[in-house]
């Protein structure tokens, strides 16, 4: 680490949130697996992806790897859209037809995207926006830099 | 979990997480004020490991599981000791934003407990 160029400042922010992000995402996936897989395989395993998504997403912030970034958090914006979007209007589609609806983000088949990441404070929605922002800024810079 | 000591435990975490995020954001470094303010709110979880162990034994077991209820209390229980490691090694402003935001984690995650022991159901 100490022959990289240090991240800047608020970049070390997103790091941390991602980092917390991660955590939270991984514990409750992991738990809801094994405790109760049956009840909506699908939500909870479309939750593991997310956790091991926003794991890859913190290490590549922190490390720079700045292809697996972009992709990584390219991701995370489309997933929570369009399972944000599902678990709105079609919560068939993903097995939790019977659930109501806040409890699709805040029950105990809430998972990490649902209703756009409401059961996160919708962190979700927001952080993979943030992202993509810092990361296009770092890439007009290495632009003009070049 | 005992309601009167949730409030307090929430009360505590979020107004720590405010003051570092906002001294943070004012461009002060970690301080003793912000770091022991993430002690304080470690010592408050430690207090919320006794409760839990205990409070089952004494008439007021959880509604929803326990085991999830205690994945929430370890992780929440390991962050303020990330929190100030990051503090020690890095002493920039953005160690004090760091602190604020594991401390208001921890805040949402104590909801979440209270969620788990008082409402969800098993």
């Amino acid at each position: 680490m100490s022959t990289r160029p240090k991240l800047a400042g608020p970049a070390r922010i997103l790091v941390a949130v991602y980092a917390v992000l991660a955590i939270a995402a991984t514990g409750r996936s992991a738990f809801q697996i094994i405790d109760r897989f049956d009840e909506a395989p699908i939500a909870f395993s479309l939750s593991a992806v997310a956790a091991v998504v926003y794991l890859l997403a913190t290490l590549a912030l922190a490390f720079r790897w700045d292809r697996v970034a972009w992709i990584t958090i390219g991701f995370e914006l489309l997933g929570v859209l369009v399972v944000g979007t599902l678990t709105l209007v079609a919560p068939d589609l993903i097995g939790l037809r019977d659930v109501p609806l806040l409890d699709r983000a805040t029950g105990r088949e809430g998972t990490v995207w649902a209703l756009f990441g409401l059961g996160y404070l919708c962190v979700p929605l927001v952080l993979p926006v943030i992202g993509l922002l810092y990361l296009g800024r770092g890439r007009r810079a290495a632009a003009v830099a070049d | 979990m005992i309601d009167v000591f949730t409030v307090i435990l929430i009360g505590a975490s979020t107004l720590a997480g405010v003051i570092a995020v906002v001294l943070g954001l004012l461009g002060r470094k970690p301080s003793d004020v912000t770091v022991i303010s993430l002690v304080i709110v470690e010592l408050l979880l430690i207090a919320q490991v006794v409760i839990a162990i205990a409070a089952p034994f004494t008439g007021n077991p959880p509604t929803g599981n326990l085991g999830e209820f205690w994945i929430y209390l370890a992780t929440a229980c390991l962050m303020p000791p990330a929190a100030i490691a990051w503090a020690l090694t890095d002493r920039s402003r953005w160690s004090t934003v760091v602190l604020g935001v594991g401390a208001l984690a921890i805040a949402v995650m104590a909801y979440r407990m209270n969620q788990i022991w008082n409402i969800q159901l098993a």
